[in-house]
């Protein structure tokens, strides 16, 4: 308002050039008021710890300027106090300059702004972008829209680390789930973004109009039929299940991304360059993850329960004409399950 | 240009405006008690409390800490709305909590030589990661809760899951079989679904209304996380 203005502006205009930097302490005096402010309300504001920082620091200044100007005499402020007020406006100087210093440092939360737009979502367009993600759509004429987003996508990427840790569900056994979860997290995480990238780099190379964080957005929302395949799998225990959900709903899911791409490719060599790597790479995920895993676990219970346990029980369900002695039913059975058995056997 | 001065709802229309002016013109000798209003309470206020607490003893200042841990630890196990956690926050609680967890989730020597530290390194680095995380998130989908304070409310309602710890201890410390898992499956459970309860009292304020779930599914995550590998615990 340009009332509450006209004071400051006068006041500037009586103080003349030399008085500038002590024009800025008081502005700084202005905002130690606002700052005062924040500290009682604790509104939550994200600068607050740098506005206390600041206060505490321009209290120290004024400290260090009050007890100097209290030494000389009791007037804090006036005419008299010249010297304090020029050291006061060199002192006010170098924390402006060291303020802009640490503010650049502080950059890393603009460069959290710049992510703010890809998560702006409701809950209602998450779960329409989760179904959608399974129906393909057949129009390949026209380039299919395409959500930038990232909450869905990272959200996902996440499901399906929390997933791959509860496939490993009894504590018989997880030896070393640290380092499970390590590769977990490093898996899902290579997947989402190596694979995003390396399609991108197909995609400029064959012309296709998509940007990175739309093949980010639409790789993460594919792995939505990952999550819901493994979810399946790890608790039914059937191979014919877990090939029909394999091809069902993670050849729904490929396709719909492979539509997508059509619609935004031109010429037949490209379109299956890039269509056809994706759905390779992106159908063999699933079944790598389907079966490295339960290798990597039956693998170090060998080396660890070797003796006790006859060989035959212990060999992985993913070959199975190498298991001549094991019972039909029991070839349903989690190996972890014939692993208690074993343990409850031998006590 | 006096309802500027009123808007702020000083009811007296002349004082305010000598004083903006005042302070603004400060450097041209005028009588100043404004700047003195404004900043000595502040001063001699700093002074009182440093000197208290500089002054004070190691026992009372190692005793009110404690106390506040305390007190928001009672915060977490009776979930009420408050704003005890988020207006006070500390990282002392989470601290403990987060090595009380990282110690007893480490495997004995017996097993592996090489599975006692690495251990300790993979439970401190998920918590904390995930606590940032989830901190990231709520913050990107437009929530007004500073950093700290979000990693303060989830590291103190790690606190119900580190009880389910140690009464896992306790029950495998019997014979094992199914129903010892089952047991200790029916602890992890009450217990992970009270560490959600107790986030959700405190962060889903601080969200905007319609993205609530959109905030709270990131903390169930990382509460599984953290209660599978308390499950998963075999010593």
């Amino acid at each position: 308002m340009a009332t509450t203005a006209t004071p400051a502006g006068g006041s500037r205009n009586g103080t003349g050039p030399e008085w500038g930097g002590f024009e800025e302490n008081i502005q700084g005096g202005g905002s130690a008021v606002i700052d005062m402010e924040n500290m009682d309300d604790t509104s939550g504001s994200s600068f607050e710890d740098m506005g206390e920082l600041h206060q505490r620091l321009r209290e120290e200044e004024v400290d260090a300027d009050a007890a100097a100007a209290e030494e000389e005499d009791g007037e804090f402020l006036g005419m008299k106090g010249f010297k304090g007020q020029l050291s006061r406006q060199v002192a006010d100087q170098m924390w402006q300059a060291g303020k802009r210093q640490a503010s650049r440092a502080f950059s890393l939360y603009a460069n959290i702004d710049i992510l703010r737009p890809y998560f702006d979502v409701e809950p209602a367009q998450v779960r329409s972008r989760l179904l959608e993600s399974m129906i393909p759509i057949k129009m390949v004429n026209f380039p299919q829209k395409i959500a930038g987003e990232l909450y869905g996508p990272l959200m996902l990427v996440f499901t399906l680390v929390a997933i791959l840790l509860h496939g490993m569900k009894t504590s018989d056994t997880i030896i070393r789930e640290g380092t499970l979860m390590g590769t977990a997290i490093g898996t899902c995480f290579g997947y989402w973004l190596g694979v995003s990238s390396f399609i991108y780099f197909l995609a400029y190379l064959c012309n296709a109009q998509i940007t990175m964080l739309q093949m980010l957005a639409l790789l993460g929302y594919g792995l939505f039929g990952h999550c819901i395949v493994l979810l399946v799998t790890y608790n039914i225990h059937l191979h014919a299940l877990f090939y029909l959900f394999w091809l069902l709903v993670g050849g729904l899911s490929t396709l719909r991304m492979v539509a997508v791409l059509v619609s935004r490719t031109v010429g037949p060599t490209q379109r299956l360059l890039l269509c056809g790597t994706l759905a390779a790479l992106h159908m063999l995920f699933l079944l790598y993850l389907h079966f490295a895993y339960h290798k990597v676990v039956e693998g170090i219970l060998d080396t660890l329960e070797g003796p006790n346990i006859p060989p035959m029980q212990r060999v992985p369900r993913d070959i199975p004409a190498v298991l001549p002695d094991v019972r039909p039913p029991a070839r349903m059975l989690n190996t972890t399950v014939k692993a208690v058995e074993v343990i409850l056997q031998s006590h | 240009m006096a309802e500027a001065a009123e808007s702020p709802g000083d009811p007296r229309t002349t004082s305010p405006r000598p004083l903006f002016a005042g302070l603004s013109e400060i450097s041209i000798s005028q009588d100043i008690p404004v700047e003195g209003e404004i900043t000595i309470p502040m001063r001699s206020r700093i002074r009182e409390l440093d000197s208290s607490t500089l002054n004070e003893s190691v026992q009372n200042t190692i005793m009110r800490d404690l106390k506040a841990v305390g007190k928001k630890f009672m915060h977490v196990l009776y979930p009420r709305k408050s704003n005890t956690l988020l207006r006070d926050w500390d990282l002392w609680g989470p601290l403990v909590l987060c090595v009380t967890l990282a110690l007893m989730l480490q495997r004995g020597s017996a097993d592996n030589e090489n599975d006692g530290g690495p251990q300790f390194a993979e439970v401190f680095v998920i918590i904390w990661f995930g606590a940032v995380t989830i901190t990231l998130n709520s913050k990107l989908l437009g929530g007004n809760i500073s950093f700290f304070q979000s990693l303060c409310v989830l590291g103190y309602c790690i606190l119900p899951l580190t009880v389910a710890l140690l009464v896992c201890r306790l029950v495998l410390l019997a014979k094992p079989g199914p129903i010892n898992f089952i047991v200790r499956l029916f602890v992890v459970i009450v217990m992970f679904a009270w560490s959600i309860v107790a986030s959700t009292a405190f962060l889903a304020d601080s969200q905007p209304p319609n993205r609530k779930a959109l905030a709270i599914y990131p903390v169930f995550l990382f509460y599984f996380v953290i209660s599978w590998m308390i499950l998963t615990f075999t010593p």
